[in-house]
Formats: structure tokens, sequence, C-alpha cells
């Protein structure tokens, strides 16, 4: 199964149910197609770095997929370059650390907040097996 | 040798200005995909001209260098980070 991610950005001047149905229409292309949608990203509106096609920002999506092969996506691609409602997109094969990093993201372990938590859930764990040792000490002194 | 001769004194630590070492901090931390979404993290390996950081000053192997320019061109690509500026940082 080789895995993919198209992050696309959708014009900001339509309306909010436009944005979502087009967004939605290449969800159901793809599962048409016979992929598999690992997941939908919508990331927002945000400022582009630099004006395109004159708009200074657009909604951003990012769609994971998994396929058998890599047939599909010249037709995807050519279905996003038709659509004037997109002004960009970028289709990536990810590698196995690609697919890894995704599905720690999507459970929350990456980021600096979250180190902050697995040490302090380590020392907790660290303090408590501690406490089970001395807890045996004491009871074999008994 | 010099350096244990008596009559060799200095007004500082003749240790000053000794670099820190640098290292990769991706094969420090494991760290194995860059992600080319996250452009707060890519504006560490780029100027405040948007231009990427060569490989002596951030310290990266050729591996993880090579993966960061992929990923800041993706993101110049997608709007997230832009091609040319003045005021970044």
């Amino acid at each position: 199964m080789r895995n993919y991610e198209v992050t696309f950005i959708v014009d900001p001047v339509l309306s909010g149910d436009e944005i979502k149905s087009t967004a939605q229409t290449y969800v159901d292309h793809l599962k048409q197609v016979g992929a598999e949608v690992v997941h939908v990203d919508e990331m927002g509106l945000r400022q582009l770095a630099y004006p395109i096609a004159k708009r200074t920002s657009g909604v951003y999506y990012c769609i994971e997929f998994a396929s058998e092969t890599g047939e599909l996506i010249p037709q995807m691609e050519l279905a996003f370059r038709r659509d004037e409602r997109i002004m960009r997109f970028l289709t990536v094969s990810l590698d196995k650390f690609g697919v890894k990093y995704n599905e720690d993201k999507r459970n929350g372990l990456i980021g600096k907040k979250n180190r902050e938590k697995q040490e302090a859930a380590q020392e907790a764990a660290q303090a408590a097996a501690k406490a089970d040792a001395k807890a045996a000490a004491a009871q074999e002194e008994e | 040798m010099a350096n244990n001769r008596d009559d060799i004194k200095f007004l500082s630590n003749p240790k000053i200005g000794k670099k820190q070492k640098k290292y990769c901090r991706f094969k420090k931390y494991g760290i194995k995909h860059i992600d080319y979404k996250d452009p707060e993290f890519l504006k560490s390996f780029v100027n405040e001209q948007g231009k990427i950081l060569p490989r002596r000053l951030t310290g990266n192997s050729l591996k993880y260098q090579r993966k960061v320019a992929v990923a800041v061109k993706r993101a110049r690509h997608l709007a997230m980070l832009p091609y040319v500026t003045d005021l970044l940082k």
C-alpha cells in the first residue's frame, strides 16, 4: 500500500459551504477510485506568504490516503488543475517515517507540551516504582 | 610543552573562544521525518530573508540538510514560507 498526502488551497472568497463541498468532492472522488482515505485535515484559513492569483489568504486542506497503485494520482491532479476553486495543490508520497509521524501527530504525541507531559508521566511512573520497591523492602524486613 | 611553562601567563583563560561542538539535532533526538506543513519549525533553518541556511551554520548532517531543503521548498510552493522577503524574523 502506498501512502500519499495531498495538500491543497481553496479560494477563500467562496462561501463556507462551497469550500467544504469542494473538499468533500475530492474526498469522494478518492473513495470512488478505490483509495482508502486515512485522514482529512482542515487546516483552515491562513495568510499566504505571498499573493497567489491576487489573493492573500486561503483555506488549506490536507488529505492523507493510501492506495495499491499510483495510477489514480494523475487523474486526481488533473481534476485539481481543472477546478477553478483550487489555487495550489501538492501531492507527496509518504515513506514509513512520514506515515508514523502523521499517526503520532493525530494521537497528540508530537509537540513541546507533550514532551513535558511524557516526562511528567515517566517521572510519576518512576516514583510509583520506587514507592513499590520501598513497600516491598519494608515488608521483607518485617 | 609550551603550555606547561610557568613564565607564560595569560590575562584570561586561553580556553575561551573554543566553540561548542555542533551536532545534528535530527540524529541526536531521533527525528526521522520533517513536516513541510510546519512553517514555525522550518523557520529555524531559514534566515531573515527567507534563504535556507548552510549546513555549517545549522550543524545538520548532509542527509537531514537535504530533507530540510526539500521541506522548505515544498512549504514555499504552498505559500507557507516566502521565497524572498525582508522581515521574516
